[in-house]
């Protein structure tokens, strides 16, 4: 066994792997995490908003429909761009604004000193969470991801088989409960494999947050290209670590599919 | 049997014809992201001090220079591809690099410094430097140095030295670390600078730093390096250098002798 390692230590990308690992795994439990977090997050915007689009009345489907053709219409870069240097160009050292000062102030400039006073407060504690680039990361990635899968949901929603809905109505549930009952739980089922690839479009999309200086898995492969100038060698392992992180999805979306869609499987004879 | 051998032996002739090849055109990797060193003009033009030195290098040297520009992460394996055949690009000279490519003599040594709002100071101890959030470019002497020293400091790497000064404007990082003069021209001397100073010593330890800039080739273009090193002595006593130097800067950037 000693004399295979021995053998192995000749070839510099053995030695790179060796040295380099920990920086790997640092860097996958990253993406892993931002990724998993935002996807979770982006649920729960995207299940209302994709109700919201449903709708018949304007002051529903609307702003939704805003959202989804914003989120969907622009590329995630530019989306964390906007939140990141946005950010930072407006509501830079924002936790240490100061509230003008006013000798003697007359009843009205009292009222806008409160209001300042407000409004720094707030553009502080946005800053407080903005500054750190994890959150600018997650937060665009769960605005994206949300707006994407609204549509699914959307989606699915729209080819419910309308007899089970009169079904329903004939049973006499109100709209609540026909959503909640009926329409939802089929919908998250046929939402399923669509929704799994939304899954690894995330995964791979979440490749950009390297770009404001998180050290994701993509991160990780630049900062060992640049100590060891060897670009073939540092992401070709990122993109092994990435096929094996999907390989993983497509399983658990596998044995997802195979408990909730059993009543469409043919019968065993 | 007989051509085969012939084929070979032509063959042989020919790479040896390519190895003593004459350098008529060279193509020169540039960064353009790195004022004053070289910048990218509104019309797309890289300018600066590594593109003027270049061109009078290779006027020198009498052959034709192209400028090839190159993000730094990606400049030593592109000149690794042939993408180009030198890199004039104020990259020091470290031992590191060395076990990729070959280095000409300096042409100019600057030493780095940490830059940061006025009134932070600094003290170059890891304990110091705990938690704090120093940006560097990334593949740079700078972040080499800063994660060797100040293992417990948070880095953040950067593509370029830009994106870094505007989290230092923001307030997301602390620190920034980078060649001082870059400082001085990106950050110091530009609009909303004058809240920002340098602080600590002067580096250029050479265990980091090296020994100064130099002109970056693949190792086997030996001659070329002995071409520009040449070059570099020439334009240093015809005052040629004196007078680039002069456009950008107000101090000698060559160093010691």
């Amino acid at each position: 066994m000693n004399a295979i390692g021995q053998w192995l230590m000749q070839f510099e990308y053995v030695q790179l792997l060796q040295q380099e690992w920990p920086l790997y795994l640092e860097g996958m439990w990253t993406t892993f995490w931002l990724v998993a977090l935002s996807l979770f997050l982006g649920l729960f915007i995207a299940v209302p908003a994709g109700i919201m689009r449903n709708s018949s009345q304007a002051k529903w489907r609307l702003p939704a429909w805003a959202f989804i053709y914003f989120f969907r219409g622009t590329p995630l870069l530019i989306q964390l761009f906007l939140i990141y240097y946005g950010a930072g160009q407006f509501l830079g050292g924002a936790d240490s604004w100061q509230v003008t000062q006013v000798d003697n102030p007359s009843a009205w400039q009292q009222i806008v000193l409160v209001l300042q006073s407000v409004w720094f407060s707030l553009c502080g504690y946005i800053w407080h969470w903005l500054q750190e680039a994890w959150f600018c990361a997650l937060l665009a990635f769960t605005l994206n991801t949300g707006a994407y899968t609204a549509e699914i949901v959307r989606g699915s929603i729209n080819t419910m088989p309308v007899g089970e809905i009169e079904a329903a109505k004939a049973f006499g549930m109100n709209q609540v409960k026909i959503m909640s009952r009926i329409i939802l739980p089929s919908a998250f089922r046929r939402a399923l494999p669509a929704y799994s690839n939304e899954v690894i479009f995330m995964l791979h999309g979440s490749a950009l947050a390297g770009v404001v200086t998180i050290v994701d898995l993509t991160g990780a492969a630049r900062i060992v290209n640049s100590r060891y100038y060897a670009p073939f060698e540092a992401f070709i392992t990122a993109g092994l670590l990435y096929m094996l992180m999907t390989f993983v999805i497509v399983y658990v979306f596998k044995l997802w599919e195979k408990r909730w869609h059993k009543h469409l499987k043919p019968l065993q004879v | 049997m007989k051509k085969l051998i012939v084929a070979a032996a032509i063959l042989a002739s020919a790479m040896g014809v390519a190895q003593a090849k004459e350098w008529k055109n060279v193509r020169i990797g540039v960064e353009g992201a790195y004022p004053p060193f070289s910048k990218t003009e509104a019309n797309g033009e890289v300018t600066g001090f590594d593109i003027d030195i270049a061109n009078a290098l290779c006027e020198e040297m009498k052959v034709k220079c192209t400028m090839v520009k190159q993000d730094w992460d990606g400049i030593i394996p592109a000149l690794l591809a042939r993408k180009y055949d030198a890199i004039i690009a104020t990259m020091d000279i470290t031992e590191e690099r060395k076990k990729k490519v070959a280095f000409s003599d300096k042409y100019q040594h600057i030493p780095a410094r940490f830059a940061a709002k006025k009134g932070t100071g600094i003290e170059l101890t890891n304990a110091f430097m705990k938690g704090k959030k120093v940006g560097v470019q990334r593949a740079t002497s700078m972040d080499t140095y800063v994660t060797d020293n100040f293992s417990d400091a948070e880095v953040k790497r950067y593509g370029t030295a830009d994106e870094a000064y505007l989290d230092l404007k923001s307030g997301r990082i602390d620190y920034v670390m980078i060649d001082s003069a870059a400082i001085s021209s990106g950050l110091l001397n530009k609009p909303g600078g004058d809240a920002f100073e340098f602080v600590g010593p002067k580096l250029n330890d050479p265990k980091w730093f090296g020994e100064g800039a130099g002109i970056a080739m693949r190792k086997k273009d030996t001659e070329l390096a002995e071409k520009f090193n040449a070059a570099i002595k020439a334009i240093r006593a015809n005052g040629k250098y004196k007078e680039i130097q002069d456009k950008y800067f107000d101090f000698d950037v060559y160093g010691d002798q």
